[in-house]
């Protein structure tokens, strides 16, 4: 809780006060304009509830058309085989690992929104996390289908669980890769859970709200019977307290064990312990680059300027700012530890890296997560909401070149000069890849469509007029 | 098959602000009734210690998940690596409860989680579509920005008079009461 200045300085003398004069705090309020919880609610409903936006529509066309290329990609994948990918020796892992990694540490800023922030009472997050964790989600789909046709036979991917088949084998506990089934799924289906149940109590308003019965079926049936008891919500607060609580290990582990898929082979450049904390670091860099480029659109579409204020773009970008600058610490300390180990190979794989053949995609990293975030040292670059637009997608393609440095110029060059290449995607590759982000807006149009863009108890509940004790607390 | 009765369900008052809700629970509470139930559009802080209602129970059920998940995790490693199909792996033991850490861990999660989301609906008795509160005229205003006290029939103390004028005494607006519409 804030203190107010009556508070701290009471107990003060006054003719010590003048002297001194202190300040004023005032902290910047999370709603502007002061608005009340019925603007809110009219607000945030309102979006489901009016007709369907032309551009609505547009978008969502377009958004079909790119994802065909995915459909078309996956089905000539399936149909002719998995050498429709560039993947050959020496990279066999080439796009498809660089996809997946891309995708999943996108999803890492919905959950660090909707469980780290929670944990640490950043009131802000209220107005931003349904939309990050339908980042989360729909990210997660997109990473899934890379390593999925990646196995070649699609229709033996369920091989992956363990589940009796008529082989009578069982999965390898101990590889990274199966590990990696586990966390991933394991990751999808809590991010899901505690998306929908955060949903909950607004989807029981929208079914209160509803005129339409196609409408009163929908949210009747998602809300379970809400009814706003408060019985429920004590239950409920304790329940999304829990589920945040799980979701940060969880969401720490997962990037984790992605990195072990590398860091537990034996290769140069791969086979370090500064991977996981160094993946965890550049999946929350990503993702809220990610979050800046959905919701910056939607705060200018929708008119939200009062809900996803300055305060909310500036503690992002200083977010991306804090692990931009983790990430390039990780990249100088991993150049040091090559030096410091001595080990040759070790050694080779960095300066290959930097100047080697995959020179150009290592200098395009470089400068997206390192150089570009440290603009946002400059309080006049934070607020150009245009330019802090541009750098969000300069982080994006930044974090999807580090994957593709980090996979790609080991695989290529190995122990041995002798089975040395050079991986290059096929157009099958840049389909399947371009599509996803098709996918990923058709579902994100669906969302902004049919369910409520933000929490409105948790941001009614960060305004003023939330407080049960007129703010004597 | 038609509504052809009802049976009464409780008084209802609704109230303008949280703070006006959180004094009359207080009252409400004082006066000694415990058929009753608070309606806000926000989990409003500290109203549970305000009602007299304690700590949630979630916790348990997540902690059965949690169990449940941890031991799963060992057993399906345990019996499919060592047990059913011995699988030899760089010579190492069969089995260890530290090489497929992350497979406990993750169904720990997993489990615990889905523990919680089930626990959370079976404490609050959900889903139940048919509340006879959601009989209530302006019931949906409980989540846009009304806030309402419903003391139940159900209630010792309960009785139409004495509770109306009680409701009305404590600030309580719109003093309504709720029937339950019952086929028969």
């Amino acid at each position: 809780m804030s203190v107010k200045p009556s508070d701290s300085t009471s107990a003060i003398p006054s003719e010590l006060l003048s002297k001194i004069k202190p300040a004023k705090w005032e902290d910047t309020p999370l709603v502007l304009n002061k608005r009340n919880f019925h603007w809110v609610t009219e607000k945030i409903c309102g979006i489901v509830e009016q007709k369907t936006p032309t551009w609505w529509w547009w978008c969502f066309i377009t958004a079909m058309a790119i994802a065909s290329f995915t459909g078309l990609g996956l089905l000539y994948l399936v149909s002719t085989g998995v050498g429709v990918w560039g993947n050959n020796n020496p990279v066999n892992w080439g796009w498809a690992i660089v996809n997946f990694v891309f995708w999943i540490g996108i999803g890492h800023a919905g959950t660090l929104i909707s469980a780290i922030l929670c944990l640490l009472k950043q009131k802000w997050r209220t107005s931003i996390n349904r939309a990050s964790e339908a980042m989360t989600v729909f990210a997660v789909m997109c990473a899934g289908i890379f390593p999925l046709f990646h196995v070649g036979r699609v229709w033996f991917a369920w091989w992956l669980f363990p589940l009796p088949n008529a082989n009578a084998i069982w999965p390898q506990f101990r590889s990274p890769l199966e590990w990696d089934v586990f966390a991933v799924s394991t990751y999808f289906t809590v991010s899901i859970l505690f998306w929908y149940m955060g949903m909950i109590p607004d989807l029981a308003v929208l079914r209160d709200r509803a005129k339409e019965t196609w409408r009163k079926y929908f949210y009747g049936v998602l809300a379970m019977g809400w009814r706003n008891a408060n019985n429920h919500w004590r239950n409920f607060e304790m329940a999304y307290l829990l589920l945040a609580g799980l979701s940060t290990p969880l969401v720490l582990s997962v990037h984790t064990i992605v990195s072990f898929d590398f860091a537990v082979a034996n290769l140069p450049g791969w086979h370090t312990t500064i991977f996981p904390p160094y993946f965890v670091a550049g999946a929350i860099f990503s993702g809220f680059g990610m979050v800046l480029t959905l919701l910056l659109p939607l705060r200018a579409i929708f008119g939200l300027h009062d809900l996803i204020t300055e305060k909310h773009i500036d503690n992002m970008c200083k977010i991306i700012l804090a692990t931009g600058s983790m990430v390039g610490y990780a990249y100088s300390m991993e150049f040091f530890i090559a030096w410091y180990g001595a080990n040759s190979y070790e050694g080779f794989a960095f300066i290959n890296r930097a100047f080697g053949n995959y020179w150009w995609a290592y200098w395009i990293m470089i400068s997206c997560n390192v150089i570009c975030p440290q603009l946002f040292w400059f309080k006049s670059i934070k607020n150009n909401i245009p330019l802090v637009w541009i750098i969000s997608i300069f982080v994006n393609v930044g974090m999807w070149f580090e994957r593709f440095v980090i996979a790609n110029t080991t695989l290529s060059r190995d122990f041995l000069p002798s089975s040395w290449g050079y991986y290059s995607p096929t157009v099958v590759d840049i389909f399947t890849f371009f599509g996803t982000f098709g996918f990923f807006s058709i579902l994100f149009l669906l969302f902004l469509r049919f369910l409520p863009l933000m929490p409105m108890a948790e941001v009614k509940s960060v305004m003023p007029a939330a407080d049960p004790h007129g703010g004597k607390h | 098959m038609g509504k052809l009765m009802d049976i009464k369900y409780g008084l209802a008052a609704t109230f303008n602000s949280a703070k006006e809700l959180f004094d009359a629970a207080g009252l409400v509470r004082e006066e000694g009734y415990k058929e009753w139930e608070c309606y806000t559009p926000i989990p409003v802080h500290g109203l549970d210690a305000q009602m007299g209602v304690g700590r949630s129970k979630v916790p348990c059920f997540t902690l059965l998940g949690g169990i449940t998940g941890f031991c799963t995790g060992m057993l399906i490693v345990w019996f499919m690596n060592a047990y059913d199909y011995p699988l030899i792996v760089g010579g190492k033991p069969y089995f260890s409860p530290i090489y497929p850490f992350p497979v406990f861990y993750e169904l720990t999660i997993l489990f615990a989680a889905f523990g919680t989301l089930f626990g959370m609906f079976f404490l609050n008795r959900l889903p139940r579509h048919n509340h006879p509160v959601f009989e209530h005229p302006s019931f949906g205003r409980t989540g846009d920005d009304k806030y309402m006290i419903v003391i139940e029939v159900e209630d010792p103390k309960f009785d139409d008079d004495v509770t109306k004028d009680f409701l009305k005494s404590v600030g309580g607006k719109s003093i309504t009461l709720i029937r339950e519409p019952i086929n028969s």
